[in-house]
């Protein structure tokens, strides 16, 4: 019997050319300045006069295509054609009047799609799978980010912040959300639960070894079948064996706990790119709504927008008033865990006679 | 007509409140694809027991060893059957977006009426390694779905340990502050390496991602092995009709508390006109008519904020390039690392340039390729041989640029010591 013909891909990594806006296509590489007649607005100028304005819209990320049609609909309507996305899920329209600006926004937030995002505003949150479809989620992605949008709203349509704020979640420790000013970020409280039947029917032993970052996993025989065993005194509840391993259960509803960090930058404006810091754990992981959560991020926001000076990243904005300040405008416990004790964590000890009152 | 949704109370509560609900666009979704009620009903039971029930597994595209996120659901019935059949197999395609994430309305829709067709209509835009992420087909409609895409023009993105999809700034499409063509570069590295991405053989993943200046909106820093950011090696750039319309609009006490008091070298400073420091590395922008500010740009480290603040008043170099960093991973194994600088500058402009850019990548991904050991990125690989052997391995030569300051630990063996500085001198020379 014939085989089917199988089709082969056509390999190759389009050309980005004929998605530009023809604004962007015939001034590229040829910007001059910008400003920002408004929050939700960019507007451009080219080192020829050329102008182009820009809306930005939040968008909830996981689209049903209903909705990125009516989007579409809104930007061949009252835009031109041409849309981009931003690397937290923003949408940006551009045109090339200024007259079609207002009647953009207005189309947008009628279709549901807040405007703002830009400057120094709190920007939409950058995140992961999660329960909708992680294999290894300790939490949701997408309800938390919800739950937070909800209350921050009015905090992307305004640029009222002393600079802009970048939010991150993640379902495990693993962080795919990635370093941001205030990271929420799934913190396991137990070792694994082992499921030693089905762990040499389904894990390379050797590999989930290697996979510990502080050698806590052995082999051992359990029920005469060979399996893994955690010695729970070395074990820090990081989650890494359960990837390669699901029998070593690291999730589980009570146990698994929310902890916020803060203080990350990626840019290198005024200082060098920074990790953000453990400033508080022990939330609860509630479902649907996570008010413990978005409690303390509101705190946090609150100290930083009253206290920040223009410009002011969280991370810089911290290094001018200080830890103690920090712990005690947010109101958040400072306890032994804020003690950095991993591998080269000596440098964030303060090795000097700096303290303040 | 789909099958009636199973209750969800608890994703009900995400309907509510101002910001736009993924619950209410499933929900959507739900009135004529049943994956989508499917996918609610496995969803709600996360939320009750506070736990994920999809596993991975193998699958692919033809041609390919990657691309594709496989999704089983792990939620059974007694008799082995799913309990939520037609989220049994919920997959994801991976597809590499255009540079930068434009897009053309029509383009869209036609993604969307692809996956409508092969798929539950639930799209991701995008990723966190950048992304289309096309959630929710069956086993077989995988491969129907991406020859639709793939007809289309669309190539599938990275997964596993291969070469992943990277992510590139708007830049010069639109940014002033853009040093170099980040589409362009990112365009020739994927392509470049497009049999790395498709076919996983690398120890582990492997990401490159392109920001146009220091401000790094990429964050590629901290989140690519191979960072490319652009820079500029002359001086700031500026423009007196606009300073002076920064000063008029704003003030000078702006200028002097978030321009000159912000700058991490001091390299800043407010002067009367006349008094304005001569010479090759003294940028100058007028504030109003007596006073201007200075810039030395010897002490200048590009960090970005003076010409964020004051844009077009001050702007970018013109002997623009690239500053690359290597090493930046999330947590795993060692803790979160940085990429650090391998080479301070390099320009990017001419196909000479791009061939010894490119030609610089493949050393990095054939060193990382023969001597990392199994999932080990990058970065980890520096750490455990060193920063010193790795350019010596990618063939790159040292440079004070590397390091935020030389050792502060003496354990080191240093019977080489002259053979170094023979080798500092040439290097001197060879400038």
């Amino acid at each position: 019997m014939a085989q089917p013909q199988v089709r082969k891909p056509i390999e190759g990594f389009l050309d980005n050319k004929k998605f530009l806006h023809p604004k962007f296509a015939a001034n590229y590489g040829n910007w001059k300045y910008h400003d920002r007649p408004r929050p939700g607005v960019l507007h451009h100028v080219s080192n020829t006069g050329d102008e182009v304005w820009t809306v930005k819209c939040g968008t909830q990320r996981q689209m049903d295509h209903y909705t990125i049609r009516k989007l579409c609909d809104i930007v061949d309507k009252h835009a031109e054609g041409f849309m981009r996305f931003t690397m937290r899920s923003n949408c940006e329209i551009s045109v090339s009047s200024a007259a079609k600006v207002e009647p953009l926004i207005k189309a947008l937030e009628d279709g549901g799609f807040p405007v703002g995002g830009t400057g120094n505003s709190v920007s939409m949150v950058a995140h992961t799978q999660g329960w909708l479809h992680c294999d290894i989620p300790g939490t949701d992605a997408s309800g938390v980010v919800k739950s937070m949008m909800d209350h921050l709203i009015d905090e992307y349509r305004h640029e009222r912040m002393p600079n802009r704020v970048k939010l991150s979640t993640s379902c495990c420790e693993i962080n795919c959300g990635g370093q941001a000013d205030i990271a929420v970020v799934v913190q396991y409280t137990k070792p694994p639960k082992i499921n030693h039947d089905l762990v040499s029917a389904i894990c390379e032993r050797p590999t989930v070894v290697a996979r510990c970052p502080v050698a806590a996993i052995r082999p051992t025989i359990v029920n005469g079948k060979p399996s893994l065993e955690v010695d729970e005194k070395k074990c820090v509840c990081c989650g890494a064996c359960y990837p390669p391993c699901p029998p070593m259960q690291i999730n589980d509803r009570d146990s698994n706990k929310i902890a916020i960090w803060v203080g990350g930058k990626n840019s290198n404006a005024r200082s060098k790119p920074t990790f953000h810091k453990l400033v508080a754990a022990g939330l609860p992981n509630n479902a649907p709504r996570w008010p413990e959560v978005n409690a303390v991020v509101g705190r946090i926001l609150k100290a930083y927008q009253a206290d920040g000076r223009p410009w002011e990243r969280m991370a810089d904005w911290i290094d001018r008033i200080g830890w103690p300040a920090f712990f005690e405008k947010t109101e958040l416990p400072f306890t032994k865990y804020m003690i950095d004790d991993w591998r080269g964590g000596r440098v964030n000890l303060n090795a000097s006679a700096h303290v303040r009152f | 007509m789909a099958k009636p949704l199973h209750p969800t109370p608890l994703l009900d509560e995400l309907e509510k409140g101002p910001w736009p609900s993924f619950v209410t666009g499933i929900k959507r979704l739900a009135k004529d694809n049943d994956m989508a009620v499917d996918l609610l009903g496995q969803l709600e039971t996360s939320y009750e027991n506070r736990l994920g029930y999809w596993k991975g597994g193998t699958l692919g595209v033809v041609g390919y060893g990657g691309g594709i996120i496989p999704r089983f659901s792990e939620l059974k019935n007694a008799d082995g059957s799913y309990k939520f059949p037609d989220a049994g197999e919920f997959h994801t395609l991976r597809v590499m977006p255009p540079a930068g994430m434009h897009y053309d309305t029509g383009t869209l829709r036609k993604l969307c009426d692809i996956w409508v067709k092969h798929g539950s209509g639930l799209i991701a835009l995008h990723g966190q390694s950048g992304d289309i992420m096309f959630q929710g087909a069956s086993s077989e409609n995988v491969q129907k779905a991406f020859d639709e895409f793939n007809e289309l023009g669309f190539d599938l993105g990275g997964a596993g340990p291969a070469l992943r999809t990277s992510a590139s700034c708007i830049g010069q499409a639109r940014c002033e502050m853009s040093c170099y063509d980040e589409g362009k570069a990112h365009h020739e590295i994927i392509n470049k390496f497009l049999d790395d991405l498709h076919r996983p053989a690398l120890p582990y993943k492997f990401k490159f991602k392109f920001s146009g200046c220091p401000n790094d909106c990429t964050n590629s820093i901290q989140r690519s092995d191979f960072a490319t950011i652009g820079t500029w090696r002359d001086n700031i750039r500026t423009d007196d009709e606009m300073g002076k319309k920064f000063v008029a609009k704003h003030g000078i006490n702006k200028v002097i508390n978030e321009v000159v008091g912000m700058c991490p070298t001091r390299a800043m400073q407010i002067k009367a006109a006349k008094d304005v420091a001569k010479g090759a590395n003294i940028s100058s922008v007028a504030l109003d008519g007596n006073q201007s500010l200075e810039i030395d740009n010897k002490s200048c480290v590009r960090c970005m904020h003076c010409i964020n603040v004051m844009t077009g008043a001050l702007q970018i170099g013109k002997d623009t390039g690239v500053t690359i960093l290597i090493g930046g991973k999330s947590v795993l194994k060692i803790g979160a690392t940085m990429g650090s600088v391998i080479i301070p500058f390099m320009p990017l402009k001419t196909d000479e340039d791009y061939e010894k850019y490119m030609d610089l990548a493949q050393r990095v991904m054939d060193f990382f390729a023969e001597n990392a050991l199994e999932h080990e990125r990058t970065g980890e690989m520096i750490d455990r041989i060193g920063l010193a052997n790795f350019l010596e391995g990618v063939e790159v030569e040292i440079d004070p640029n590397m390091i935020n300051r030389p050792r502060m630990n003496p354990y080191t063996n240093m019977g080489g010591w002259d053979e170094e500085v023979a080798k500092a001198e040439a290097r001197k020379s060879a400038a």
